[in-house]
């Protein structure tokens, strides 16, 4: 680790919060231009204009909005995002549990999808123009174009209402072994692979096509090197950055945007969690939701970028 | 004579996107025997690469060998499957690189590649290679032997890459070396330490090989045979000395010729009125990249004190080798680059330093046509666009004027009409360089920044180039400041000429005065360096201060030495590398940054001519000749 590369470093962490503030202000001014009064909501029809100014009083609604947004990202930098407007429970309890079995989702997705979808690509790259790359393209090429609640719907249809192999509804709560674990998860986790490994499988095979075109990789060849060693150990080092992108903008997409798949699993998620947000407009609720969104994406972007810099050998060995 | 490559009737044929096949190698027949040397030579497009690597039974995709048979050591390598095939490379026969730069890997060590062809064939334990590795990187001459293997690519000089490209192929003990165009990327002055080194490990391991080049006079150092193609076809094939001396064949001839640039007849400078102003001053230019310090100067520093006077309708020759300054120079002139310091005048107008403040008749008054030609041009507009864009942008000339005045423009580069109609893509690289000088004279400017306009180019199309460029300068009254690596290309066509170094500029003077001794000590390893079109060159030269040794280039920022302290060999200890030296007028009227005397300079210089055993005018290739 040298100094440049420890200054790019710092800078892109730099960058992410950055954003992260800009995208709290975005957040804030999004959920406050949504119409309607949460007082009146809350309180419903019949209540007296008293009663929504006190509630309205309880609630800082009367104080004006930048002192609002700074009583906001005070509380969620000290770990206290607020109190449900609709419920009266604190939104950190809320999420909480809810959160952690989207992470929970999300890992084993990950954890099954990943490894697949860079083996795909790389040996699809390898076999280029062979009948199985035309395969395994022509698959990813279905498979994305299919939406993901046809493949869930499907899924349900056969493994849950025909075969009866798995159960239709997924709770993550009463899970005690790890056989049960996979029986549960099998069809979430399954139908989200579906979609996000297409799009990890077509950029790998791009990058390190795109690296087996350059004059090092065919030096190789001409060294005698064979297939394998000429992907693995010439092509590969070089292509982690491109990779790395893929893999972090697919997997982007297992936290905010499984909405589908948590809603017909009936999977208690965060995604969820939100959308219930916005149909009660439960503002600290769904404020906090699309932080945590935000906040994991850019994790994910900016570890991608380190990844890129630090598999650079320009900038490792200076 | 033992034969240990045969060729036979090799055809190699190209498969375009749209399926159709086109024949690259037509029928193709040599030998190359134990021991010896045979050059294939060639323009670009000639097949001289296809054949090299079909040796290997090795075929770059969308191409594919379809006959003829190839042995190497009774092997017929046509014939094995792939695996045996891949038995054979790196073992039996292996390739240097054109461009070393992108033949190393650069995620992975040196040393690591180096030897990579002896662990993948099992020839001896990774200790041993790497014990043999070291003594190849001696043999060839390389700065710090033992260090050298665990850095990275990156990290050392393109010279230095190319040494250790010839270490990789050598590291095996291989029956045959393909070295494909070795030397081409690499600066004159570091051509020559290549080649040397080449050329020693060559002769002590009696190595076979297989040249292929687009420079004769490179070719003829080397090469024991050489094969000239076009077009996939044999041309001429004859002993080295043959080829030089008594070339049967007419295309051989014109490659000749286009190595040996006479001056075309050059009209005088056109007499400049005494009271005309100039028409370009450059005074005490200061320009780099990067954000400014405290100091006002930028992160790097790349040209430094930097000056001339351009009379109007004289030429400017800006040559020094890569990194020297020389396109930041002309990006500072046009605008593209603001200057740090200093001063660019125009006709005695002080320019802006940026384009953008400029005003549209400067900024019409000054082209800049780049090197690359194909990514100067845009390639989805046809020609009459890009040639009709600034003939409306500046002279607002619109419909039947434009196309009239476009044809008009072809016509001046010398290209038919019908050009107009076709995209970039559609032409070659000749005719894009001329649509690109084109797109330059559409604004009718005084002034043409040419930067390496020639340096991609084949030397038959090179020449024409340089002879449209003496053309249109009679016809229009041009004046250039003509950015070359290549000295001999510099001295055709310019009436003037500075030498820059690292930034500085170390000599400048009249075209006449640069081919008189004495020069200053890096202009004369300029000289001395140019490949001369004769055998036995290379081997009579003497001691040249060659190419930077590692870490130098930390050294060339500092104010306090001069430049070409490292690599001079007139040098002074203790003063040279204490003080920037000062400029100095000679007696032939050139200036020189240097701390040599002049009578100094003419010994040292005498005497490095002395040691080399060469003719004294060899300062002046070419024309010894004529």
């Amino acid at each position: 680790m040298n100094n440049t590369m420890s200054r790019l470093i710092a800078a892109r962490l730099g960058v992410m919060l950055l954003t992260l503030l800009i995208v709290s202000l975005a957040v804030f001014v999004a959920t406050e231009m949504l119409p309607g009064d949460v007082a009146e909501i809350v309180l419903g029809q019949s209540a007296t204009p008293e009663a929504v100014a006190g509630l309205r009083e309880a609630m800082n609604l009367d104080r004006p909005a930048p002192v609002r947004y700074l009583l906001w990202l005070g509380g969620l930098l000290t770990g206290d995002p607020g109190v449900s407007l609709v419920n009266n429970i604190p939104v950190a309890t809320l999420i909480g549990g809810r959160l952690g079995n989207s992470l929970l989702l999300a890992g084993v997705t990950a954890a099954f999808s990943v490894p697949i979808a860079l083996t795909l690509g790389i040996t699809a790259a390898m076999w280029r123009g062979r009948l199985y790359d035309r395969i395994v393209s022509f698959v990813t090429i279905c498979v994305v174009s299919v939406p993901e609640f046809m493949v869930a719907t499907l899924a349900v249809m056969i493994f849950a209402v025909q075969l009866r192999w798995l159960p239709a509804l997924s709770f993550a709560n009463d899970v005690q072994s790890l056989g049960e674990l996979l029986r549960v998860f099998a069809m979430p986790v399954i139908s989200l692979s579906f979609v996000i490994s297409a799009q990890m499988i077509r950029m790998t095979r791009a990058a390190v096509i795109d690296t087996l075109q350059s004059p090092y990789v065919e030096m190789a060849v001409l060294k005698g090197a064979g297939q394998t060693r000429a992907v693995l150990a010439h092509a590969l080092p070089n292509a982690i950055g491109p990779i790395a992108n893929a893999v972090a903008l697919s997997l982007s997409y297992l936290l905010g945007g499984v909405i589908i798949v948590e809603t017909i699993f009936n999977y208690p998620g965060i995604a969820k969690l939100m959308v219930d947000g916005v149909a009660t407009r439960d503002m600290p609720l769904i404020q906090t939701c699309a932080m945590i969104f935000c906040f994991s994406y850019l994790v994910l972007v900016t570890t991608a970028d380190i990844c890129a810099i630090v598999s650079n050998p320009r900038l490792r060995h200076k | 004579m033992t034969e240990l490559v045969k060729v036979e009737n090799l055809r190699v044929i190209a498969r375009s996107d749209s399926g159709r096949e086109t024949p690259i190698v037509r029928d193709i027949s040599f030998a190359v025997p134990r021991g010896k040397v045979v050059a294939l030579i060639g323009e670009s497009g000639s097949g001289k690469t296809t054949i090299a690597l079909s040796l290997m039974g090795y075929a770059r995709s969308g191409c594919r060998i379809a006959g003829g048979s190839i042995r190497i050591g009774g092997r017929d390598i046509l014939s094995l499957s792939a695996s045996e095939k891949a038995k054979v490379r790196g073992r039996n026969v292996s390739y240097i690189a054109q461009s070393a730069a992108a033949a190393f890997n650069p995620a992975k060590t040196i040393m690591s590649q180096v030897i990579e062809s002896a662990m993948i064939h099992r020839l001896t334990s990774r200790a041993e290679a790497e014990a043999k590795a070291v003594e190849l990187f001696r043999a060839l001459a390389l700065p710090d032997p033992e260090g050298v293997g665990a850095r990275y690519p990156h990290q050392v000089s393109g010279g230095q890459l190319q040494r250790l490209a010839a270490a990789m192929a050598l590291i095996s003990e291989p029956e045959l070396v393909i070295f494909d165009e070795p030397t081409t990327a690499l600066d004159v002055t570091t051509q020559i330490e290549v080649l040397r080194s080449f050329k020693s490990v060559i002769r002590d391991r009696n190595t076979t090989g297989v040249y292929v080049s687009h420079d004769l006079a490179v070719v003829a150092q080397i090469a024991d045979h050489i094969i000239v193609l076009r077009d996939g076809a044999i041309q001429e094939s004859a002993a080295t000395e043959q080829i030089l001396t008594d070339a049967r064949n007419p295309y051989t001839r014109s490659l000749l010729a286009a190595a040996n640039p006479t001056a075309p007849a050059q009209a005088a400078p056109l007499a400049a009125d005494a009271g005309e102003p100039p028409l370009l001053e450059v005074e005490a230019l200061v320009a780099g990249y990067g954000a400014a310090g405290s100091d006002g100067l930028p992160a790097v520093t790349v040209l430094n004190d930097v000056g001339f006077t351009l009379r109007p309708g004289t030429n400017l020759g800006v040559i020094g080798e890569s990194g020297c300054g020389k396109s930041t120079l002309a990006r500072v002139i046009a605008g593209l680059l603001p200057p740090a310091g200093g001063t660019v005048k125009f006709r005695g107008e002080t320019l802006a330093g940026s384009a953008a403040e400029r005003t549209k008749e400067q900024l019409r008054s000054i082209q800049i046509v780049f090197q690359m030609a194909d990514t100067a041009l845009n390639p989805t507009r046809p020609v009459d666009q890009i040639l009709g864009r600034p003939l409306t942008f500046y002279h607002g000339v619109k419909g039947a004027e434009r196309t009239r005045r476009v044809r008009r423009l072809l016509d001046l580069v010398q290209l038919p009409a019908h050009i107009a109609d076709r995209y970039p893509g559609e032409l070659s690289g000749g005719q894009k360089q001329r649509v690109n000088l084109a797109r330059a004279l559409a604004a009718e400017p005084a002034l043409i920044l040419c930067d390496e306009v020639t340096s991609a180019l084949d030397t038959v199309v090179a020449a024409a180039i340089l002879d449209l460029l003496a053309e249109l300068r009679r016809e229009l009254k041009l004046s250039y400041v003509f950015i070359s690596h290549d000295l001999s290309t510099v001295r055709t066509i310019c009436d003037d000429v500075m030498v820059l170094y690292a930034g500085r500029k170390v000599e400048a003077g009249s075209r006449a005065a640069m081919r008189s001794a004495p020069l200053h000590p890096y202009s004369d390893l300029l000289v001395s360096s140019i490949p001369e079109l004769r055998t036995g060159w290379l081997d009579g030269l003497g001691k040249t201060g060659g190419e930077m040794g590692l870490g130098s280039a930390a050294v060339l920022a500092r104010a306090d030495r001069c430049p070409f302290f490292s690599r001079c060999p007139s040098r002074i200890e203790s003063l040279c590398d204490t003080q920037m030296p000062p400029v100095r007028r000679l007696a032939k009227g050139t200036d020189i940054l240097c701390h040599q005397s002049e009578a100094e300079l003419i010994r040292l210089q005498a005497d490095l001519r002395a040691t080399a055993a060469a003719p004294l005018d060899r300062s002046l290739p070419g024309e010894s000749r004529q």
